[in-house]
């Protein structure tokens, strides 16, 4: 599997990776910074990680989805620092023999990935910033 | 003992890394939530507080020692 933290997404090196003869799917969800949020301009997003327990978090979910799924092979990878609106921001990639399975996974990698692997971004609006799900 | 800050408890306490006197006596996890909602009220205000203990996940009752590499871990929002 490839897991990593990147300060530049480079979609053709998970592609390149995912691609097997054995797999009949390759599934890619792309994360990009939305220029708006609850109704505010958004300028920039930065994204900081615990690099260290965010690699082992993004390894116990690939464990987790190869468990649950026949997967040919897994890619999750995660930016930090400054990002601009409609910069990727993450990627999750699976293949496998048929589309179910690659579907399923990648469906599952990114929702877990949002709960559990410590990342945080700020949200850079106009006139100020917030820490993105900080407060109630 | 001390403890890796990120995101906004890294903001509310202005520092990186928080030390934590011995004198404090804080031997378990939830013995350390108690110590920071006093040291730094603004922590009380936040969704979510959880500790890692090695980068994973500890609970409350999860015994401390300054041999852990120990984080807080306010509200994730990667993706």
């Amino acid at each position: 599997m490839l897991i990593k933290l990147v300060e530049h997404i480079d979609l053709n090196e998970a592609y390149a990776y995912l691609h097997a003869n054995e797999a009949g799917a390759v599934n890619l969800f792309v994360g990009t910074v939305r220029n708006h949020s609850k109704g505010k301009e958004v300028v920039r997003l930065d994204f900081e990680a615990y690099d260290a327990m965010a690699i082992r978090q993004m390894e116990h979910l690939a464990k987790q989805a190869f468990e649950k799924w026949s997967l040919v092979k897994l890619a999750i990878i995660h930016a930090v620092g400054a990002k601009d609106p409609g910069t990727p921001v993450v990627v999750i990639g699976v293949s496998s023999a048929h589309r179910d399975a690659s579907f399923e996974a990648c469906r599952y990698l990114i929702d877990e990935l949002k709960k559990t692997v410590p990342i945080w971004k700020k949200e850079f609006y106009e006139d100020n910033s917030v820490w993105v799900n900080a407060h109630p | 003992m001390k403890i890796l800050l990120f995101g906004i408890t890294r903001e509310i306490t202005g520092q990186s890394r928080l030390t934590v006197p011995a004198n404090a006596g804080i031997t378990t996890v939830k013995a350390l939530k108690v110590w920071l909602a006093q040291q730094y009220p603004a922590m009380q205000g936040l969704t979510s507080l959880a500790v890692a203990v090695d980068n994973e996940y500890a609970q409350d009752e999860d015994v401390l020692n300054p041999g852990h590499e120990i984080a807080l871990i306010p509200p994730v929002s990667g993706g």
